[in-house]
């Protein structure tokens, strides 16, 4: 690997920009990730920030079990991000549509539209787990970033239950 | 002044060299002083850097026509502009300045800004365009208070070069002046209570919505040049000049690094003012200094 590709590795590793979208949530998946950026949690400190518009993004957050009229924007907001990116499922609705599920305002789950790198369960998921699905998302960037179809990764419930979970910067 | 002065002055010290990294040093000092300032950790050291490395690495779209050339063309000139700006700063005593270099340097500080509000029109996306709108306005209304506090000092030194006014020792009316330039310099750099330019959420992103990877990264340069340049304006304003070349650079960047805290400080405490207010603030408020500042020196030059 040559100098100049290690150090893309490093940037993605420690700059992952998020855009939050909004795909039909009940906004508990919203308040903690807004949660995840207070000082309390602080997720400055991996370097993540939130970014306003999706051409500055890397990864992709998205909350809600994907309404019908959602597809269409989800899928223009996928297609702003420039590569390498990557897509975070935060909670269980874009994972499995959760108890909505059959509900004929839906088109979920998430990954039926865009390729999904890492699920963070839970309704809705600690900040302490959506800052570990975002730097695992971080990992997979720096990593895989040339290849297209990227493994998915789970962020486990026990972890996410211990609330302990290490998020490695 | 000879050519090898004036190549080590840009290229080297206070110039690229120097300033492309103290550019991403000044802009993780201002994340990492907010941060501890909202009892945050902030962003580790090399924060900056990493952000600029993973933008040059991103994909950019095929921009066809002229306009995908200008998209192309505004950020690297406006980092050419605000390298030269930070290369035009006396920090050392070497002479080689020449008399005008302060309106060069005054102009070279206006050029991002101009470029960004056509960066934003040139980028066709409708958040961009209201973003340039917002920066146009702001300009106006700044810089009449800007520039008046630059030219009443000139003016009461009686030059235009920037190593005279250096050199010059400070009186009241230096800092009024002072004052008055500290007060544009938020609105200059897009921090609260005038960041309406980039009002992060509110507009997108502002002028910079559609701009993607490296053109992105070369604005963020361009950003933290510009806080070299401005803050290092004060900083020679300010400081005593010192005939050795290495104290001389350590209280310069000493200084600066004091004007990026309090500009840290009133984004810190302040929330964002609608255009307006801002507008009416530097019409109404900031321009008293300028009236005493201007007044008083065209007085002294008529007791003198």
């Amino acid at each position: 690997m040559s100098l100049w590709k290690k150090l893309l590795c490093l940037g993605r590793r420690k700059s992952p920009w998020l855009f939050h979208m909004n795909s039909g949530s009940c906004n508990g998946c919203d308040i903690e990730l807004i949660a995840a950026l207070t000082p309390r949690y602080d997720a400055e400190q991996l370097g993540v920030k939130l970014e306003p518009s999706p051409r500055h993004a890397d990864i992709i957050c998205v909350s809600g079990p994907v309404t019908h009229t959602a597809v269409g924007a989800l899928k223009t907001v996928y297609g702003q991000v420039p590569n390498p990116k990557a897509v975070v499922a935060i909670g269980s609705c874009p994972a499995s549509t959760n108890v909505f599920i059959d509900s004929r305002v839906l088109a979920g789950p998430l990954d039926k539209h865009i390729p999904v790198d890492v699920y963070v369960p839970g309704c809705p998921p600690r900040p302490d787990a959506i800052l570990q699905g975002v730097a695992k998302a971080a990992q997979i960037l720096a990593e895989h970033a040339e290849a297209k179809n990227l493994a998915g990764v789970n962020v486990t419930h026990a972890q996410q239950a211990s609330g302990t979970a290490e998020v490695k910067a | 002044m000879n050519l090898s002065t004036i190549l080590s002055r840009f290229l080297v010290f206070p110039g690229l060299l120097f300033a492309v990294p103290a550019a991403w040093f000044y802009l993780w000092v201002e994340r990492k002083a907010m941060a501890r300032m909202q009892q945050r950790i902030g962003p580790p050291f090399m924060q900056p850097f990493f952000d600029f490395l993973k933008l040059m690495g991103k994909e950019v779209p095929a921009r066809p026509g002229f306009s995908g050339f200008l998209m192309r063309t505004w950020p690297i000139f406006s980092v050419a502009a605000a390298a030269g700006a930070c290369g035009l700063l006396p920090v050392i005593q070497s002479g080689a300045g020449f008399n005008g270099d302060l309106i060069l340097l005054l102009s070279l500080l206006e050029v991002p800004s101009m470029f960004l509000i056509a960066a934003g029109f040139s980028s066709r996306s409708l958040w961009g365009q209201i973003g340039s709108v917002r920066e146009a306005t702001m300009n106006v209304a700044y810089n009449i208070v800007f520039l008046m506090a630059v030219i009443g000092i000139a003016v009461s030194q009686q030059t235009f070069s920037l190593q005279a006014l250096a050199q010059s020792h400070g009186s009241m009316l230096r800092w009024v002046a002072v004052l008055a330039i500290l007060v544009c310099l938020p609105a200059k750099l897009h921090m609260n209570p005038f960041s309406l330019t980039n009002a992060e959420q509110e507009i997108y992103a502002g002028p910079t919505t559609e701009y993607v990877g490296a053109e992105l990264a070369m604005f963020e340069l361009a950003h933290g040049l510009e806080w070299v340049a401005a803050t290092g304006l004060v900083a020679v304003l300010m400081a005593p000049m010192i005939a050795n070349p290495f104290a001389a650079a350590a209280v310069f960047v000493a200084f600066s690094l004091l004007v990026v805290l309090v500009l840290t400080g009133i984004a810190a405490g302040t929330a964002r003012l609608a255009i307006d207010s801002s507008v009416r603030f530097y019409g109404q408020c900031a321009v008293i200094l300028i009236v005493i500042g201007v007044s008083s020196a065209l007085l002294m030059r008529i007791k003198l």
